[in-house]
């Protein structure tokens, strides 16, 4: 064993994708491509207004149009849902009132698509229309206009962490900076629309749901609860899924009508939204208005934080309790805060809703952290790459919380970029216009607490070994496209010395694997990865006892290697793994290995205590180099560099993969994208064309790199990768930008006319308030006027 | 009125029953199960639906099954030859170019158009020739070194076939 961990055979290798072949030939099966015998078409109806009473719904002339075979609204709904079903308050079809526009009030089942939709338009929605509210702010001051009646304030969850004396604290710092923040209200952006399939079995009483969904265990749940079916007799399985991104977490209305008209009819229903309809949707990120304030010593180590973050939650509850903890956790990481003041409010609004959004949370909070970080070293006089050494967290690091850091080298990847961008050469050193920024991230892997009220294994495994199938793994694992199945693959190859194309998956799918708690947070590999362990051993300590025997080797001394156990002392002493498992088999009986994990469960005693610890981190640290053209106010990236501690890459191919999308995704929300709507809560740009992602001419050359590491906490020494990257682009850039203009931008997206605004090259107009701010010490550092002409004394 | 067309797609013949409005993407997907074409949008903005139509990019949300008589169809599975990858496709397999899929068949499809124009193209050529594709995935690095390396491979195909 190395200081870099294990040996390993297949695991660390960039081998290709298991399913790269079914899916460059077009036959990866999505939910949409799926036709079942006697398969009808549903469309659902959707408000119009953002905020009403559903006065009456006429479906007459809908139920006459020719091939309509049943229509729906929110009467034949038993019950509301929402994650975790805390505050549940969204129903498959709007019952009683709508609140945003673009939800669903009717649905129509039809022979044909058309059909569905013409009957669609026939439905006539009377709504008497209350007032709307789309900010936040506002929201919380109309206790006379509640969305919800049971929201008082508009206030979905609020709460408070404190760590320390944070007013004393700050009063004794020398430094203290302050400045407020807003994050955009970005979407998901995954391509494939969401789609359900739903086939109930009226001989046997299943009902069988097609979709794409991340955590099929957890939508089995939902819909059992929502639509009171029994769990046994709900199958989930999942198809391909098109991108997910978080935005694949919940339960749509789509789906659940889906089964409500499958149950009705006792035929299968598809629906698939059109992309206006997954805009409306939503389920991205949380927009958050943040205010911090941030103490620091003399040396520049973070002294104390206070911290106010109000989300905008849109009409429903979604993820918004699981979003406002888990902002107060990633807080703490990846930098030592001592002393902590958080107060966090999730309020509703009358817009499509936010949910979760790849790096959760860590978006949010980076973007104002990383800033208040630059701000800091200013004023303290340093660079920026010091303070975020001074304070950036190492191995052993317990903060204030329960959370606790077992690995960690997130210093290496601040070393690798600074080194690789040339930081602190350049660092209000380049012309002016052009700039350099820094920023750091982290993100969890896998939460300690499961999203389902209980206490069993987050991840189990379960090894099937024959000569009928080979070796068969079946997990309730989940793959959106982040490469889940090879890894899983390569892992279980690994332990049982076969090729990893030649292990059988049997997994997305609630009734033929083993419960897990989905794709979410990042926890995937890592908990994947002891449960695999765990179940290879199981399979190892059954079949050595026999090819023990066989070799001739004490069965503690033997190992699978490329296809043979064999002696570790004499590898000539050996036996195929075949013709091992053969006589296992003719000799003992069935050969099956079962295994399980659950990470540790620290115990805390404060509000949100459950949200935040995880077995493992993830480090990410980037820059980014920019050019701003005066004229025109573009911004152009001309370097980007990236370092990542994801632990030991299971597949370096895709962890890069998983690097690059996470700043594509980035970079698309520090420059373009979000959603709009209109006074009337009205979405503008509910498509590709208003709603610009980055394509291919948008990318800067991206220069990732995957430190050295180890975590010797994880099976195979993995840990998070997918979701931390994200989080640290928008500061990068905003430093960067501020390090090229002496403008500090505090929203996002960061368009060519708020520059020229901010500039003054042009006035913005009256209602428009920028968030920018301007600090004196960025022409002192850099001897001129915030122009780029030379500094007067005043 | 329904009329019975003649559509050549992945060099077969197909007699489909068509409305005049009918797009060739549901016709695609819906009456011929070739359901390789990906809709992300149906409104010309994403290229998951791109195809070939007589060697040159089209979306097939946006084009009327009616207006592709007589014409060369091609989609994702007219690719492969005999169970053979097309170059392209296995470029794309072993530089890791694929994620979730689903943008795959329309890039393969935009880096054959691409490709049958220019062979050797620049950096700056291939972003441009998949500019029209989304991917929301990878972040579009790995799909242009796919790209480069396909270029290679069909020009190392191209020498050999010459030398022969
Ligand atoms: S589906 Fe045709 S461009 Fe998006
Ligand atoms: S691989 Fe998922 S959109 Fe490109």
């Amino acid at each position: 064993m190395s200081g870099n961990g294990r040996q390993f055979n297949v695991v660390g290798k960039s081998v290709p994708r298991v399913e790269g072949a079914d899916k460059v030939r077009g036959k990866a099966v999505f939910t949409d491509d799926m036709r079942l015998p006697g398969m009808v078409h549903g469309k659902l109806k959707h408000a119009t207004v953002a905020h009403g009473r559903i006065v009456s719904i006429d479906v007459e002339r809908a139920r006459q149009v020719p091939g309509v075979l049943a229509v729906i609204t929110g009467e034949e709904c038993a019950k509301p849902y929402s994650v975790n079903n805390y505050k549940p308050s969204e129903w498959p079809l709007a019952k009683g009132k709508v609140v945003y526009c673009g939800e669903a009030v009717a649905a129509v089942a039809a022979m044909d698509e058309a059909a569905a939709e013409r009957a669609v338009e026939l439905i006539d929605v009377q709504y008497e229309e209350l007032p709307v509210l789309l900010d936040p702010r506002e929201a919380l001051s109309r206790d006379d206009a509640r969305i919800h009646d049971w929201a008082e304030h508009n206030i979905g969850y609020e709460g408070v962490q404190q760590f320390g004396d944070v007013d004393d604290t700050l009063e004794k710092s020398p430094h203290v900076v302050e400045n407020s923040f807003y994050s955009s209200y970005t979407h998901c952006g995954f391509l494939e629309p969401q789609s359900t399939l739903a086939d109930y079995n009226t001989g046997t009483g299943l009902l069988t749901v097609y979709t794409c969904n991340q955590l099929p265990h957890y939508l089995q749940q939902t819909i059992a609860r929502t639509l009171d079916q029994r769990m046994e007799k709900i199958r989930v399985v999942i198809p391909t899924v098109g991108g997910a991104f978080g935005g694949k977490t919940e339960a749509t209305p789509s789906c659940l009508v889906a089964c409500m008209l499958s149950r009705q009819l006792g035929r299968p229903v598809k629906i698939t939204y059109t992309r206006e309809e997954v805009f409306h949707q939503n389920k991205g990120r949380h927009p958050a208005h943040m205010t911090m304030k941030m103490g620091f010593d003399n040396e520049g180590r973070i002294t104390a934080l206070d911290f106010d973050c109000l989300l905008d939650g849109g009409g429903h509850s979604s993820w918004g309790f699981v979003v406002m903890w888990f902002i107060a956790a990633l807080t703490h990481l990846p930098y030592k805060l001592p002393v902590v003041r958080y107060k966090g409010k999730r309020v509703y609004t009358n817009k499509p809703t936010p949910g979760a959004q790849r790096c959760l949370g860590g978006v949010q909070v980076r973007m104002a952290f990383e800033s208040m970080l630059d701000m800091g070293a200013a004023k303290v006089g340093v660079n920026p790459y010091d303070i975020r050494m001074i304070n950036a967290v190492e191995a052993g690091y317990k903060g204030p919380t329960v959370i606790e850091v077992r690995h960690a080298e997130f210093k290496k990847c601040l070393e690798s970029v600074a080194s690789r961008s040339g930081f602190v050469e350049k660092y209000g050193k380049l012309p002016y216009g052009r700039g350099i920024g820094m920023a750091g991230g982290h993100y969890s892997t896998g939460g300690a607490f499961l999203l389902y009220p209980s206490f069993r294994p987050h991840s189990t495994a379960q090894l099937r070994v024959d000569t009928e199938a080979g070796v068969t793994l079946y997990i309730g694992a989940t793959a959106i496209g982040q490469g889940a199945m090879t890894v899983l693959c390569q892992m279980v190859a690994e332990e049982l010395g076969v090729d990893y194309r030649e292990v059988h998956l049997v997994c997305q799918d609630t009734m033929l694997a083993p419960m897990d708690n989905g794709t979410y947070d990042s926890r995937l590999t890592y908990g994947s990865g002891h449960a695999i362990k765990n179940a290879a051993a199981d399979i190892k300590a059954k079949l050595f006892d026999v090819a023990a025997i066989m070799v001739g080797a004490g069965k503690d001394h033997l190992e699978c290697v490329n296809g043979e156990i064999r002696s570790i002392y004499e590898p000539n002493r050996k036996v195929a793994f075949k013709k091992a498992v053969y006589q296992y088999l003719s000799s003992v009986g069935p050969l099956f290995g079962t295994g399980e994990y659950t990470p540790p469960q620290p115990k805390g005693d404060y509000d949100g205590k459950l949200i935040g610890p995880s077995p493992a981190f993830g480090f990410t640290a980037q820059a980014a180099e920019v050019e701003v053209d005066l004229e025109t106010g573009q911004i152009k990236v001309v370097g980007y560099w990236e370092a990542g501690d994801c632990g030991k890459a299971i597949n370096p191919m895709s962890v890069e993969g998983q690097v690059e999308g996470a700043i594509s995704m980035g970079l698309g929300a520090t420059f373009f994208e979000e959603m709009v709507v209109d006074a009337n809560g009205r979405m503008l740009n509910p498509n590709f064309h208003d709603y610009k992602m980055p394509t291919a001419l948008d990318m800067p050359e991206l220069q990732t790199e995957i430190v050295a590491s180890y975590d010797p906490t994880s099976a195979y020494g993995n840990k998070e990768v997918g979701e931390g990257p994200v989080g640290p682009v928008i500061p990068a850039i905003l430093n960067a930008v501020y390090d090229a203009i002496g403008i500090r931008f505090t929203e996002v997206p960061l368009k060519p006319e708020k520059v020229l605004w901010a500039l003054g090259t042009i006035e913005a107009p009256a209602e428009r308030r920028l968030h920018v701010s301007s600090e004196s010490t960025y022409c002192a550092r850099r001897g001129c006027a915030p122009d780029g002409s030379s500094l007067q004394e005043p | 009125m329904k009329r019975v067309i003649e559509l050549t797609i992945n060099g077969s013949a197909y007699d489909v029953v068509i409305s005049p409005q009918d797009l060739l993407i549901d016709v695609l997907r819906q009456k011929l199960d070739l359901t390789g074409t990906k809709k992300g949008c149906g409104q010309g903005d994403c290229g998951t639906c791109t195809v070939l139509i007589d060697g040159r990019r089209a979306l097939a949300c946006l084009t009327l099954a009616i207006a592709c008589e007589g014409r060369q169809i091609l989609t994702i599975e007219g690719m492969e030859k005999h169970g053979v990858l097309h170059p392209i496709q296995q470029a794309f397999i072993d530089k890791g170019a694929i994620q979730c899929g689903y943008c795959t068949p329309g890039m393969v499809l935009s880096a054959k158009a691409l490709l049958d124009e220019h062979p050797a193209p620049t950096e700056h050529e291939i972003k441009l020739g998949i500019s029209g594709n989304l991917c929301r995935c990878t972040g579009y690095v790995k799909i242009v070194e796919a790209v480069r390396d396909a270029a290679a491979r069909l020009q190392a195909a191209a020498d050999c076939g010459k030398g022969a």
